[in-house]
């Protein structure tokens, strides 16, 4: 599992108002949630996000609500990975059961800017900074680490 | 103290219970079967469809399935409508579960614990992050995803991680217009939005034990406000009264939890309370904390009195006091909103309804409506709004670009009544001065 791409910078506490408005949660459509996503954080960005990209925030991304809109309509408006330097438990928790690739990494605040190349490898806990110093991150417990290989919490209990 | 022979927390208590196991240790995973699992109308179609793609067929224990569509209800749109369709439909294939509509629903976490629903010692799951709200009745209550949800609908399970606890002490007697809401956020304060992020809050102290059940509801309410995984306080004869007047609990027989004496707490928070004066929460998150006073005078648009954070009796109640014989300042939107069926009878009966529609406020059925913008009340680019609800994120309750100042129902309707930011004390103080 490795990601690479081109890098959008978020703050503290982005919470799951700004990441999907409420005022769009009359649908579980993962197609119409994607076309919102961020809205109120950055006004714009689900028009002009590229494919790919990565996320990376400051501490206690995904606070608030426990709406597993928030990272779906990350996952499908195409962000690969997001690392952030902490998570709200909730957000951390439907990430893992949905499957979309977080990385918990306080030390890669500062250290990149909007714009620039990222590389994540999960497999080998890294993260290739745009200068080409790799800072090491640590890997997921082993619980999670099955509940992700088997493809989420539902095949996870599926799957005996 | 080695960590196989300390005592343990209220919290690890009641997981190592549902468990079966002698104790257990925060950091490790477990997969329980919790007594309750919770969905609305925002997060139930998601694990509905989810439990469907999995080949779900039949829910495994129906009986504690409770699907409570509250958050755009009465239906807002035909998206709406739709979504709660699913829900509906669903109760029907699966029999046993708990479906609430019309004059029966309200918003879920006033309602639960209203129906006898909640009980000490119980593990509860919810789809939606006010789920902590019943730790206030001695129960391990966290929120969680549709994902989960789906899960539990399917196998009965859920997972966890054992969560550290955080104490918390509040000491003193605060000022009497100082409810529990003004003790949560002056703890949100000092704790920060993520202060207590992956771990469990176990309120205590003289101060707390003074508090109502309903106070002690608001304030586990707001724990996800910290960043908590769940809220909890221990039971006594206060709650056993209040589960005595519940028509499902009539007679409940459940094992009162306390922590160890010799419980490890990662932290231990002590507050002196002690004349501690109302508290607000100035946009735009709930750590903005300061006293009513030294937010008095800003000019403000709406008022919203409701919410699973304080849209009980009592806090009618306490509004009512304070608007009674009063108008709303002109100008001012004022928006009552009882929190469930029962409350909007109780309201009513007392002729709480009377002194609101005399002062000048609306009357909205039981929802969510405005807490999350979803309808009864948006707020319009540059518009403030001083709300008793729990969140006061950018755009939660309208345009990206309006205010939320979230505070107790007395501060709200004190606030109503002069149309600035303004104390109870203020409001009836002048009251005696022109009487
Ligand atoms: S009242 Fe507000 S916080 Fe409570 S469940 Fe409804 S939307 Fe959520």
């Amino acid at each position: 599992m490795i990601y690479q791409g081109r890098v959008y910078i978020f703050g503290n506490d982005i919470n799951t108002d700004e990441i999907i408005p409420a005022r769009y949660l009359n649908t579980s459509d993962p197609k119409v949630l994607a076309k919102y996503c961020m809205e109120d954080a950055r006004p714009g960005f689900a028009q002009n996000v590229e494919p790919g990209s990565i996320m990376v925030a400051g501490n206690n991304f995904g606070c608030g609500s426990s709406r597993e809109h928030a990272p779906i309509s990350i996952k499908e408006s195409g962000i690969a990975c997001v690392a952030a330097a902490s998570f709200a438990r909730i957000f951390f928790r439907n990430a893992v059961n949905i499957g979309l690739p977080i990385v918990e990494c306080p030390a890669l605040v500062n250290r990149v800017k909007e714009g620039e190349e990222l590389q994540i490898n999960l497999e080998e806990g890294a993260i290739t900074l745009p200068s080409g110093e790799i800072i090491t991150i640590p890997p997921f417990p082993a619980f999670m680490q099955a509940i992700i290989s088997k493809g989420g919490w539902l095949s996870y209990l599926t799957s005996g | 103290m080695a960590e196989n022979t300390r005592g343990m927390t209220l919290t690890e208590k009641i997981l190592a219970a549902k468990a079966e196991v002698e104790r257990v240790i925060p950091g490790d995973f477990v997969e329980l079967e919790p007594d309750l699992g919770l969905g609305n109308d925002i997060t139930a179609p998601m694990a509905i469809a989810e439990f469907h793609k999995a080949g779900g067929t039949r829910v495994k224990y129906p009986e504690r399935v409770y699907l409570v569509p509250d958050h755009f209800t009465p239906n807002k749109d035909i998206l709406s409508a739709e979504q709660v369709k699913i829900l509906r439909e669903f109760a029907v294939e699966q029999p046993g579960t708990h479906f609430f509509e019309q004059g029966e629903v309200g918003v879920e976490h006033a309602l639960l614990p209203e129906i006898g629903a909640v009980h000490p010692g119980m593990l509860i799951i919810g789809a939606d992050s006010h789920t902590c709200t019943y730790g206030a009745l001695g129960a391990f209550a966290t929120g969680v995803g549709s994902t989960d949800l789906a899960g539990f609908f399917l196998t009965g399970k859920a997972w966890f991680k054992i969560p550290a606890s955080i104490k918390a002490v509040f000491k003193g007697k605060p000022d009497p217009w100082t409810t529990g809401k003004d003790l949560i956020l002056y703890l949100i304060g000092k704790l920060s939005v993520s202060g207590a992020t992956y771990k469990a809050i176990e309120f205590s102290g003289p101060a707390i034990d003074d508090l109502s059940v309903e106070s002690r509801l608001t304030m586990a309410n707001m724990a996800i406000e910290a960043g908590a995984k769940n809220g909890i306080f221990a039971a006594d004869q206060k709650v056993k009264d209040f589960l005595k007047d519940t028509p499902a609990g009539s007679n409940p027989d459940f094992e009162i939890l306390r922590a160890d004496e010799d419980a490890h707490y990662e932290r231990v928070v002590e507050l002196d309370v002690g004349g501690l004066p109302p508290q607000i929460a100035l946009p735009n998150l709930p750590e903005n904390t300061c006293s009513v006073e030294e937010a008095e005078g800003i000019p403000i648009d709406q008022v919203v009195i409701g919410s699973c954070t304080n849209g009980r009796i009592e806090d009618l109640r306490e509004s009512a006091k304070i608007m009674k014989g009063k108008k709303i300042s002109k100008g001012v939107r004022c928006i009552i909103l009882p929190a469930t069926v029962k409350v909007y009878r109780q309201a009513m009966d007392e002729g709480l309804f009377t002194i609101f529609l005399d002062a000048g406020a609306i009357i909205s059925p039981p929802t969510c409506g405005p807490c999350l913008g979803g309808h009864m009340g948006i707020l319009a680019a540059g518009e403030r709004c001083v709300s008793t609800t729990n969140r006061n994120f950018v755009g939660r309750m309208g345009h990206r670009e309006s205010e939320i100042y979230l505070a107790s129902p007395a501060t709200a309707a004190a606030t109503a009544v002069t149309g600035t930011i303004t104390t109870p004390r203020e409001v009836m103080d002048r009251n005696e001065r022109s009487s």
